[in-house]
């Protein structure tokens, strides 16, 4: 009978039995992708060294994902661009002259450590990068807050060591940075376009606002961490950030906004790294309060910690927080309200 | 004006295109039907005739004493061969009456009712409960039990389902374009016998030509609302249905009349019509057959309890590379097993999807939190913990993630970047656990 030799062909599986074109692979390399141009302004501003890092830190992690998979004996996914994100990430935040064994120890404490120790992509609580960031911080503290005038593509000469827009904020103040950028339009040009010292991926603020306009587009990434994080940081910045420049005592509602905004590693970590899947609440609601929570702790660092910089440190925090938001955030099912008003 | 809708859904491509434009056509008689005594939820059937007996088109096979259950009748004229167990779509064995089809037709007598607009609701409900007639979506529930509420759940609506929300099916799409007078008038005796002087038919905007067709027909009925809806899936599901038209909410775990509404499709008022107005019992329906791998997609008026290979041979059989059968629509349909496998009350539909448009549902990765699925739930649950749960064993704590609210419309599954067969998760933490 033909029909029972049709038989053996159907193939059976639970519905649904149409998917979405939407890949874990896609959304991880788009992601890469979006990078691009702030990794473009990195290595236009800071040189090819720039470029060396950001390889260094991408081989170095798809390395050490590719190790720990052999090892355990699972199966190896660096094809799907996620050891690949977090290396470019990692490299995108550190400075452009790193000695070359900080972008390895980096990429491996991240990927190694932080991510497949936890089971790999999905199990991790912290943001690998972050969590790679961090470690060579704190163990080569020197070597990570070096940082270079942003002209050695221009000039082809050993750039001159400078301090960062947010250190000169911190330590001289608002005046120190007017008299070096002239005037505050210009300053915030200069940190528009990235041309200011810092990690090499992070200051370019036009290219990385390019890179998460597609990821918004695409949906990939939604607005509720990175407003509600910005948001935060430019309230608080506002009302907190302004002083006295002569007593330096602190004046409410006087700071500037615009300059926390645009300068340190916040507009790279808001969109980009606050917005790992894997690291923050999966609710809407959660990814608010996770937001403005990150918004919160970053403004804290940067006005009254020791750091000049706070953005990594908030995002790791808040990733601590983000079972506990999960937890305590479920969704209540559709006609609940209704029921309960009917009692 | 933005169309009405709900909270959530998502978008697949809805490939309506392929069996749209034909129109419906009645495929070349069975040479034998099989016809299972429990096609519907509630009781099955008694057999009512036995090996080797002669019997009429429309004739009552088999029937149940329990209140919600719904007889059987051949759906040919001609003798019956055999009474016992044969699998039907959904995979499971059900006890079934074969008949030989004479090719006669001959008819049993029926009992025409032409001033049915003046029957009593006790006696429409009898003529329905008596045709046979369950939901055609796909539920398969007895309507007569549906037209039944307990007295404490008042109604006031009654909502005709004409989303045909599932992809590629078109066979209520058909019936609006080629029968909107009968399915108006099919309304109207269900908002005669409830009592009830509202009336929606909600019908998805992809579909204007059916709107403009069902518009025309009801015209001149001042309480009947034909409405277009937003194209999202799953807009048929009846809470998501009723809240897109009158804004009700079904609580959890509750039933269409707990918010005063009676929900049925297109093609049970159609059948309540004819079983109504002319008696005819419920014997055959309009199955899509459609997919990128069969060579002509058609609508068919099958009669219950035809082969669906009968009905592929129908359509020009498979293209090559055919891999995969499903009865209903892509997104809740079951995969079949065999293609000797009976149409019943509740097929809408035959899918024939080729190799290339296959998931392969072995490739699912862990998940990364995305949150796609949280967004899009028509329930509002939170899918990826259901899947992750379960997949843990949790099945307990699945619960706490309102596991039993999860009616398996699958978008979740359908939007997951990691692939995961969430549907498969939540069932089996549903089998695991009492609600
Ligand atoms: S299958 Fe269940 S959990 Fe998934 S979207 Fe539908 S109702 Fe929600
Ligand atoms: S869509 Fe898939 S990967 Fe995303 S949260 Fe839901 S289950 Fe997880």
């Amino acid at each position: 009978m033909e029909a029972v030799k049709k038989e053996r062909e159907l193939i059976v599986s639970v519905s649904p039995h149409i998917r979405s074109e939407e890949s874990v692979t896609k959304i991880m390399w788009t992601v890469n992708i979006a990078l691009l141009p702030a990794l473009f302004m990195g290595v236009y501003f800071f040189g090819l060294r720039a470029l060396f890092v950001t390889a260094l830190c991408i081989i170095s992690a798809i390395a050490s994902e590719w190790l720990v998979q052999k090892m355990a004996g699972r199966e190896i996914t660096i094809s799907d661009g996620s050891a690949f994100l977090t290396g470019l990430l990692l490299g995108m935040n550190l400075p452009a002259t790193a000695p070359f064994y900080i972008p390895i120890m980096g990429s491996f404490i991240a990927v190694a450590i932080t991510k497949q120790l936890f089971g790999g992509l999905g199990f991790n609580i912290f943001n690998p990068a972050l969590i790679g960031r961090a470690f060579v911080l704190i163990t080569w503290p020197r070597a990570m807050t070096t940082w270079i005038e942003p002209t050695a593509a221009l000039t082809g000469l050993d750039a001159k060591t400078t301090a960062t827009p947010l250190g000169i904020l911190k330590e001289e103040g608002l005046e120190q940075l007017l008299e070096i950028f002239g005037t505050k339009m210009n300053l915030y040009a200069e940190l528009f376009v990235g041309h200011r010292a810092g990690s090499l991926g992070e200051t370019s603020v036009i290219a990385l606002l390019i890179g998460a306009g597609i990821l918004l587009y695409k949906r990939y990434i939604t607005w509720h961490i990175p407003f509600s994080f910005l948001g935060t940081v430019a309230v608080l910045a506002w009302v907190f950030g302004g002083k006295d420049p002569e007593t330096g005592k602190l004046v409410l509602f006087a700071g500037d906004p615009l300059i926390h905004l645009l300068s340190g590693g916040l507009i790279l970590g808001a969109f980009f790294m606050a917005t790992d899947y894997v690291t923050v609440p999966t609710v809407r609601k959660g990814q608010i309060i996770f937001g403005i929570g990150c918004g919160l702790i970053t403004m804290l660092i940067r006005l009254k910690g020791g750091y000049p910089e706070g953005v990594m440190f908030a995002i790791l925090l808040m990733n601590c927080f983000t079972p506990l938001i999960d937890r305590n955030l479920k969704t209540k099912p559709f006609g609940f309200v209704k029921k309960k008003e009917g009692k | 004006m933005s169309l009405a809708t709900f909270k959530g859904g998502i978008h697949p491509p809805d490939r309506k295109e392929l069996s749209a434009g034909a129109a419906i056509t009645t495929p070349k008689p069975p040479e034998r039907v099989v016809i299972p005594l429990s096609q519907h939820t509630g009781a099955p059937c008694n057999p009512l005739v036995s090996v080797g007996q002669e019997v009429k088109k429309g004739e009552v096979i088999g029937t149940a004493e329990a209140f919600v259950s719904a007889p059987v009748h051949s759906s040919v004229s001609g003798k019956v061969i055999a009474i016992s167990e044969f699998p039907v779509p959904v995979g499971r064995l059900i006890p079934s009456i074969v008949i030989e089809n004479n090719g006669q037709e001959e008819w049993t007598e029926l009992k025409e009712s032409p001033d049915y607009m003046n029957l009593s609701p006790e006696e429409i409900k009898e003529k329905i409960k008596a045709a046979g007639i369950v939901g055609l979506g796909g539920a398969a529930f007895p309507t007569a039990v549906k037209l039944s509420p307990p007295k404490e759940k008042p109604i006031d609506t009654v909502i005709l389902n004409g989303a045909e929300c599932e992809p590629y099916l078109t066979a209520d799409y058909r019936l609006m374009l080629e029968k909107p007078k009968e399915i108006i008038e099919g309304l109207k005796i269900l908002m005669k016998t409830l009592g009830v002087s509202k009336g929606f038919v909600g019908i998805e905007n992809n579909k204007p030509d059916a709107v403009q067709k069902m518009k025309e027909a009801a015209a001149s009925e001042s309480n009947i609302e034909v409405c277009a809806l937003e194209v999202k899936y799953p807009q048929g599901a009846e809470k998501m249905l009723i809240k897109a038209l009158t804004d009700r909410e079904i609580p959890p775990r509750g039933l269409p009349m707990d918010v005063g509404v009676v929900v049925q499709n297109v093609g049970t008022a159609l059948a309540i019509y004819e079983a109504v107005r002319y008696g005819k019992p419920l014997i055959e329906r309009v199955v899509s057959v459609t997919g990128a791998g069969i060579n002509q997609p058609k609508n068919l008026m099958t009669k219950i309890g035809t082969l669906i290979s009968h009905l592929v041979e129908e359509c020009g059989g498979f293209k090559s590379g055919s891999a995969k059968v499903v009865a209903g629509g892509p997104m809740m349909g079951f995969a079949l097993y065999s293609l000797d496998v009976p149409v019943t009350k509740g097929t809408s539909g035959i899918l024939v999807m080729s190799e290339s448009e296959m998931v392969h549902a072995e490739d699912y990765k862990p998940c990364i939190r995305c949150g796609r699925c949280v967004d899009i739930c028509p329930m509002n649950l939170m899918p990826s913990m259901l899947s992750v749960l379960s997949e843990a064993g949790f099945y307990e704590e699945a619960k706490e993630y309102n596991l039993f609210d999860c009616f398996e419309c699958g978008s979740c599954a359908y939007v997951c970047p990691s692939k995961r067969p969430i549907v498969q998760f939540v069932r089996l933490a549903k089998s695991m656990v009492k609600p």
